[in-house]
């Protein structure tokens, strides 16, 4: 840390201005008038201004999908509160919010859809009145369903997680630029995928693309919440356009927290039938995601609903399934994709389904976990939902987490009262995470964005250095460090002369970004095929240098090493450039720069795994939730870095803490986030969140170079299923249980005061 | 989240401090800004005029007598937390002023901003409640005294009138057998609290004083050891509950769930309090 970071609040240009935006106060209804007093009408812009620019349509070929118009500055309707209705501009952000506060909105408010259960089926009123119902997208699948329904044990269970917001560090914020010498807008965004965003900004403008650069400089954490094209980002290009002048925008925490609270939220109607001894058969659930309005760019609206139906079996197997799930679109934000995307969720609601049929059966819950595990023999396995398992030993990690976590101790610890009068319970989360997956699952999904082949660009310098010019875009996840690591490993080059390009389209091959724990297969994968592309050049080079046969030449250390000398790449980098005279005849005209794709075969995703064990005191009587261990055991295949592989862990815990604990954004039945600065919106704190203690498995990946699997988002998907079972453990006496997230102290205090009452 | 334009002053003294105010209609004072500053980001507040108190000698004065210790009102947590000035409670407001929020709150934010602020949640006004002090309130006319009870009057609510000011508290000075227990429930560190019991009792001085915070109004005081805990010796266990509930459901706070916490909270200020 040493504050010379860039981020996009920092960047300073002449001329420059800023926006804040009017937002709509009230969840749902029609725009009848937007005013701004006279001596400001000309620095306001809203929907009828914007001539020539086109909403954003996020679409799927997924069948029954109805897709959703968003207009940058909403035209007719406004359909969620914080939804941008005027653009203000004015030379500080000050006086930008000076006159958004002196512009007057006559809306004709319309019943708001605030509960996504009533939204389909008994909706007050239509997000979208040409859909008919409030439904984006509806999926089921069934196999051998009706097998399981003699099962002797049958536990139901409605389950919960509620809205949050993530909160990267830094918020979202964008400054554009048009370049009247080149024809160039350039926009300057705190966004994860900056090509994407070109992409779907040329097309909302109408610009060709090469009219367009995007570059993300410094971004101060993504999860999520950066990986859409803004209608915020569309806004002020157009006004920079327009106006001529830089422009930009920075989200504030208001705006973050009322306009951006769109993550997590999904119901679940669940029912797990199993044998008496605790044995799974079968699952049976009705899943519904509160989509909010929209659904943003790329992708967003169905994303979460769709998936839970194939990954809910989780790292199980099982005979029997049936799922049916509804995408539902209320006056909320558009729900994004955040870190764990829907595996949190399911993650949740299988967990705590398996915990409840290991108290109606009478087993631990690792036991009833350890009877349906895929086993390591049966992999590379294919799942109920056909999901292809590449490798792992995931009994192994449940194994080593319950004896970390101390079960039988804690077993006898709980039959004595605890000095303090606190329970303890232990609970038990495992998950798979399949990450990198590529063109074979997604183009099924007919989105206007599907992985390819990952480019990475290689390229030699004169003096010997290497570049590395990558798509994807590093916001906290280390791919400067870790990138360049896997150069090292193929050319020997010391890290210290490698140099990682990303976050500019003008600089770096054309991506997809960052998203779905994809960086270091993909990229690190395409760094490892260019990097081994020069290598096999220079060796070329090099062997006639040294006089000795193709085969006898291997490229390490930064040199060409033949059998009786070697030659440093910086030679053979320098020959090129700049004395080709000396360059033997018959070389690769391509020279000392390559960039190759990559992408594994097959290339349906690696999947990392892990065993999450928490300890946790519950006060009965104020309902506090305190931590007092937790374990962790994970497979990440072969870890590039195994501090930064912990880091993301300990991050994604800690996120995944916020979701068991702390972070809600409540609305009201007006469809008013109720929660608006963070004394509010409770995030967890250092003092909230414990060391972790990890354990590593390897396990390397059949299908990717050296073997890695994707990490980064596994953190955040157990503890809210790790840590509600080990609170409902410590509430068995009262016969409590926690089925929803977060567990405050009051929801506490409800459940054991509900299961007083039944009692 | 940028504030309204607005004129700031920084007057060297409360005469001055107050023509300023009287002066102009839409002014506020601002001594540390922890809660006000937001406020003004988020335009909750918009004032023609913020008179920064700071500089005033006065309102940073602390002096102890026989009886009180008198606390100006720019007085921040940090100099109660450090010991600064001087203590007359046998360490209660030390160890209450650590556990304010976070250091850097504690660092600006000031005894008297936070009880003219009246935030339900906030620390010092359920704590001087509990302990009887009295608010010392300045206007051109002269000053005044109100028990810090009675000065709050609910959410963000005082007694305080347009042409005054706090100037600062008057903490009673306990004798060496005062005892007093504080439990406050908070969800992570540093927040607000949700739930606040406090108790003293100074068998010499003929004080037993209950309070629960955090109950979405003012701070609920129960001054009675009759009803608190009947004929017994005070204690967690003697602790009336029903009579705490029943001053629960007067003040409005009426959710059973609630009522639970915060007698959950009391109980264990007393307990802390007759177990040292």
């Amino acid at each position: 840390m040493r504050g010379r970071g860039q981020f996009v609040g920092d960047l300073r240009f002449a001329g420059m201005q800023d926006v804040a935006f009017v937002r709509s106060p009230i969840a749902h209804g029609h725009i009848k008038a937007v005013e701004a007093p006279d001596k400001y009408r000309t620095f306001v812009f809203s929907a009828a201004d914007l001539s020539g620019v086109k909403p954003i349509r996020a679409v799927s070929a997924l069948r029954g999908f109805k897709p959703s118009v968003q207009h940058c500055l909403a035209a007719d309707k406004v359909r969620f509160v914080g939804e941008p209705v005027a653009m203000c501009v004015a030379p500080t952000r000050a006086v930008a919010e000076d006159i958004a506060a002196s512009v007057a909105l006559n809306i004709e408010e319309l019943p708001a859809i605030h509960d996504m259960l009533a939204a389909r089926t008994s909706p007050p009123a239509l997000v979208h009145e040409q859909w008919g119902d409030n439904v984006f997208l509806e999926t089921f699948v069934d196999t051998n369903f009706e097998k399981a329904l003699n099962a002797p044990i049958r536990v139901t269970r409605q389950i919960k997680t509620s809205r949050q917001c993530m909160a990267p560090i830094e918020g979202r914020g964008a400054v554009a630029l048009w370049d009247t010498r080149l024809e160039q807008l350039t926009l300057y965004s705190a966004c994860q995928m900056p090509h994407i965003v070109r992409t779907g900004l040329a097309e909302c403008l109408g610009l060709d693309e090469a009219q367009v650069r995007v570059i993300a400089p410094d971004v101060g954490g993504g999860f999520g919440y950066k990986g859409i094209l803004l209608t915020e980002e569309v806004c002020i290009s157009w006004l920079a356009m327009k106006r001529g002048h830089p422009v930009r925008w920075l989200e504030d925490r208001r705006e973050h927290l009322t306009a951006g609270a769109n993550c997590r939220e999904h119901y679940y109607s669940i029912t797990g039938y199993a044998d008496r001894d605790g044995t799974l058969l079968g699952i049976d659930c009705e899943a519904v995601v509160d989509s909010g309005a929209y659904s943003s760019y790329p992708f967003s609206a169905c994303l979460e609903a769709a998936q839970i139906a194939s990954i809910l079996p989780g790292p199980y197997d099982f005979p029997s399934y049936r799922c049916r799930t509804w995408s539902v679109a209320t006056n909320k934000c558009p729900i994004l994709p955040y870190r764990g995307v829907a595996r949190t969720g399911v993650c949740f609601a299988i967990e705590l389904v398996l915990d409840a049929i290991a108290r109606e059966a009478g087993v631990e819950p690792h036991v009833v976990r350890n009877k349906i595990l895929v086993k390591p023999e049966q992999m590379p396995f294919t799942n109920i939902t056909k999901k292809w398992f590449d490798s792992g030993d995931y009994p192994e990690a449940l194994r080593r987490a319950v004896d970390a976590i101390g079960i039988d101790k804690v077993r006898a610890r709980q039959k004595k009262c605890e000095a303090d009068g606190r329970l303890i319970g232990v609970g038990l989360a495992i998950y798979c995470e399949q990450s990198s997956h590529g063109t074979s699952v997604y183009h099924g999904w007919g989105i206007p964005m599907v992985p390819g082949f990952e480019q990475a660009t290689a390229r030699l310098t004169p003096d010997g250095g290497l570049e590395l010019r990558v798509g994807v875009h590093s916001h906290g996840q280390g791919l400067e460090t870790t990138l360049a690591q896997v150069a090292h490993e193929i050319l020997g080059i010391d890290v210290a002369k490698i140099k990682v390009v990303h976050g500019d389209t003008a600089m770096t091959p054309y991506s997809t970004g960052t998203w779905g724990s994809r960086c270091m297969v993909m990229a690190g994968g395409a760094v490892s095929v260019a990097c081994k592309e020069i290598a096999s050049r220079a060796a070329k080079i090099g062997a006639q240098f040294l006089q000795a046969e193709a085969k006898d030449i291997v490229v390490k250390g930064g040199a060409v090493v033949g059998p009786n000398g070697s030659v440093p790449l910086s030679e053979i980098a320098r020959t090129w450039y700049l004395k080709p005279q000396n360059l033997p005849p018959g070389v690769d005209m391509g020279g000392m720069e390559a960039t190759i794709g990559y992408r594994p075969a097959p290339d349906t995703g690696t999947f990392s795994y892990a065993a999450h064990a928490a300890l946790v005191a519950v006060d009965s009587e104020v309902g506090d939730v305190e931590i007092l261990d937790y374990v962790i055991v994970e497979d990440g295949g072969k870890l590039v870095n195994p501090m930064i592989v912990d880091g993301q862990i300990f991050g994604g815990l800690a996120q995944g803490i916020g979701t068991a604990l702390y972070e809600e954004m409540p609305f009201d039945a007006a469809g008013q986030p109720l929660a608006s600065t963070f004394a509010d919106y409770l995030l967890p704190g250092p003092t909230e969140v414990p060391t972790p203690r990890v354990g590593h498995m390897e396990t390397l990946a059949p299908h990717t170079e050296f073997g890695v699997k994707g990490i980064g988002e596994g953190g955040a998907i157990a503890p809210p299923a790790a840590i509600t079972n080990a609170v409902n453990d410590a509430l068995r006496s009262f016969g409590a249980e926690l089925l929803i997230s977060p567990i405050t102290p009051r929801r506490v205090l409800e459940a054991i005061a509900a299961a007083r009452g039944a009692a | 989240m940028k504030p309204v334009p607005f004129d700031y002053a920084r007057p060297g003294d409360v005469g001055s401090a107050l023509k300023l105010a009287g002066d102009r209609g839409a002014a506020k004072f601002i001594a540390g800004g922890q809660s006000l500053g937001p406020m003004l980001n988020l335009r909750l507040v918009q004032p023609q005029l913020l008179i920064d108190i700071t500089a005033i000698d006065d309102l940073k004065r602390v002096e102890a007598g026989k009886d009180t210790l008198f606390i100006g009102s720019c007085i921040t947590h940090a100099d109660i937390e450090d010991r600064r000035i001087p203590d007359v409670t046998n360490g209660v407001l030390p160890s209450v002023a650590a556990g304010i929020a976070y250091r850097a709150v504690r660092n600006r934010g000031t005894i008297g901003g936070s009880i003219a602020h009246a935030d339900p949640a906030a620390d010092w006004i359920s704590v001087l409640s509990a302990l009887g002090a009295q608010a010392v309130i300045r206007s051109a006319g002269g000053t005044r005294r109100l028990a810090v009870a009675e000065f709050i009057i609910g959410v963000f609510q005082t007694q305080l009138d347009d042409g005054e000011i706090l100037t600062g508290v008057e903490v009673p000075r306990h004798s060496p057998v005062s005892r007093w227990g504080y439990y406050k429930l908070c969800r992570k560190t540093g927040e607000f609290a949700h739930a606040i019991g406090a108790y003293h009792d100074d068998r010499d001085r003929n004080v037993c004083r209950a309070v629960i915070g955090a109950a979405g109004g003012a701070p609920i005081v129960m001054a009675d050891k009759r009803r608190l805990f009947g004929d017994k010796e005070p204690a967690a266990s003697a602790l009336d509950e029903t009579y705490v509930r029943h001053a629960m459901t007067a003040a409005g706070l009426g959710d059973v769930i609630e009522q639970t916490v915060r007698v959950a909270a009391l109980r264990r200020a007393v307990a802390q309090a007759v177990a040292a």
